[in-house]
């Protein structure tokens, strides 16, 4: 084994309002792992249970060759000797420290020379050396989370757990601060657990994905994989999918390796890829409003197989998209841009035909 | 003047006395997750709400020669703990007790947990944790204890009386001397003490509340510990 590759398996019953049973297994290398998830899904807890903050019930936690968690052998080192950075998302600065005063927090044991060495490399490394005497209070969302990482970063940790800290950021900031962390870690070579729901978070941080749901993994692997084939309906919701339709199998297709499905209680039939369903069963399709396209006439030869005829029910702008709620029997959300809106003339009560793609529509539990 | 004396070493050797005791006392009940800790808390609020008699008056028995405390002072200093300095100084700190742990209690709760998990993963100990954010963070909290349990103490009446009895120079407090003064027909003098004592009174109070409203901030609490 690689000397700093995360292996964890955790169980962690909790007992609020409902229970909830956190219980997954999984292995981190080196480098940015992601794990994404709806809220609730379970991220923090298992953050916490890594972090020591929470006691799993059972289950076993090992970084490279050190052992941090064994139920079975009654091992639970605590939080302050695990050496496992965690940045939270209120990131927790001390107010009353300054920023190097932070960053050195962590900073024991070594000699006050080394310290200072070691708290100016990460100041330089983060970019942030010119705040050294300012106060939390005194600088901006992205400063206040590069000087969390600093703090997190100068003590090399063992592994680097974030729970959503760069939310509320610009993704040109945050996609600076990412370079940062990656350059760091080039040297360092430590496992990074890197905790979002937001699906543009993955595409831009693009390594290992780790989906949770309901305190469950239902899927690893490339971003593409787990998020554009989502297997979990919270998932697909979490990951963007706009049209969600319960359907009916209605026959299979086995040579064309498709099937017909009837959308809802609707006349709309579709064909979606052949998966692992009997005629009559009720399954769950996932579509982005992205994927859609939106026709003013009746298109013909076309390769599409889903050709759905509707009318416009609303059209909204946001930003330098136009969302347009379409009711075919069910109804569409169908993203198009506002150029396109003018070339088709859309407005509401217009008539349109959406066109799917088979492959664009996905199966999910 | 000997009284107001009296009064001010008191009332200094208490609060210095319960800031040292408050600490742990209001750390662990702002921490504690023992389900069992509202009895300590109750505990710790009786003062507030007996009579100073009903507890003077139980301090004197404990105090007395045939009293628990009263019979270790004297096998450890040969000599009896009701009607001393000391005597009044034990009284005084049970009877002030909760001025002292209740805003420690309330400014150490206030503390984010959360800093308190970052500092236990960036490997401090509890201590550390402790010193170097708890503290700082809480000064406040530390500032009105330490001021409102020495002006709790130097305006007691009926536990002073009880377990102090009224020995000039040795139990004679301020609020006691003015009683005296009153009783003797002095009003001139007990009027020039009892306007002294309410003018102390006042300014602590205002001290408090314009550090908890952080009016202006001391530069003593600006300190951060290394």
């Amino acid at each position: 084994m690689s000397p700093s590759v995360l292996v964890a398996s955790i169980r962690k019953e909790r007992r609020d309002a409902s229970t909830f049973v956190l219980d997954v297994s999984f292995e981190a290398p080196p480098g940015i792992t992601i794990l994404f998830g709806a809220s609730g899904a379970g991220k923090s807890t298992l953050l916490d249970c890594l972090a020591g903050l929470v006691r799993p019930d059972t289950g076993k936690i090992v970084i490279g060759e050190n052992v941090l968690f064994d139920s079975a052998m009654h091992i639970d080192a605590p939080s302050r000797k695990r050496r496992i950075a965690y940045v939270f998302q209120s990131l927790a600065l001390f107010p009353h420290l300054t920023v190097e005063q932070n960053i050195a927090y962590g900073l024991r044991d070594i000699s006050e020379r080394d310290q200072r060495a070691r708290v100016e490399e990460i100041l330089q490394a983060l970019r942030i050396a010119n705040l050294r005497n300012q106060r939390p209070a005194q600088i901006s969302g992205g400063e206040k989370q590069r000087t969390a990482l600093a703090r997190s970063l100068v003590t090399q940790p063992r592994l680097l757990l974030l729970d959503e800290p760069l939310t509320g950021l610009d993704a040109e900031l945050k996609a600076a601060i990412v370079a940062d962390l990656r350059t760091w870690n080039a040297s360092k070579r430590i496992p990074i657990l890197y905790v979002t729901h937001s699906r543009e978070e993955v595409d831009a941080l693009g390594e290992r994905v780790i989906a949770i749901d309901n305190g469950r993994v239902v899927s690893r692997g490339a971003p593409m994989e787990v998020l554009d084939a989502p297997r979990r309906k919270r998932l697909a919701q979490a990951a963007g999918f706009e049209n969600l339709l319960s359907s009916t199998v209605l026959d299979l297709r086995e040579p064309d390796g498709v099937m017909r499905v009837r959308l809802a209680e609707s006349a709309c039939e579709i064909e979606v890829p052949l998966a692992h369903a009997f005629e009559g069963d009720r399954v769950q399709i996932a579509i982005r409003a992205g994927d859609i396209l939106l026709a003013s006439q009746r298109p013909i030869e076309l390769s599409a197989r889903n050709i759905l005829e509707g009318k416009i029910l609303s059209l909204e702008q946001r930003g330098t998209m136009c969302i347009a709620r379409v009711d075919c029997g069910v109804t569409f959300v169908v993203h198009v841009t506002p150029g396109a809106v003018r070339a088709l003339e859309l407005a509401t009560e217009k008539q349109v035909w959406l066109v799917l793609k088979t492959h664009s529509c996905h199966l999910v539990d | 003047m000997n009284s107001l004396r009296l009064s001010l070493e008191l009332a200094g050797c208490v609060a210095a006395i319960l800031l040292l005791i408050g600490m742990p006392v209001a750390y662990w009940l702002a921490y504690s997750s023992w389900r069992g800790k509202f009895l300590l808390e109750s505990v710790v609020a009786l003062p507030l709400v007996l009579p100073p008699t009903v507890l003077g008056f139980y301090a004197l028995l404990a105090m007395g020669p045939r009293g628990p405390l009263g019979k270790l002072w004297m096998a450890l200093f040969g000599h009896g703990l009701a009607f001393t300095f000391a005597g009044l100084v034990l009284a005084s700190v049970v009877y002030s007790f909760p001025f002292a742990v209740q805003p420690l209690m309330v400014s150490f709760e206030a503390v984010d947990r959360k800093l308190l998990d970052a500092s236990a993963l960036l490997g401090a100990s509890k201590w550390r944790t402790f010193r170097r954010i708890i503290l700082p963070l809480s000064l406040p909290g530390v500032v009105t204890a330490l001021v409102l349990s020495f002006a709790h103490t130097l305006g007691e009446f009926g536990v002073v009386l009880m377990v102090g009895g009224n020995l000039a120079g040795v139990t004679r407090t301020v609020s006691i001397d003015i009683y005296d003064r009153v009783q003797s027909l002095e009003y001139g003098e007990a009027n020039r003490l009892a306007l002294l004592l309410l003018a102390i009174a006042f300014a602590v109070l205002c001290f408090v509340y314009a550090v908890n409203r952080r009016v202006w901030t001391p530069a003593w609490t600006r300190w951060t510990t290394k």
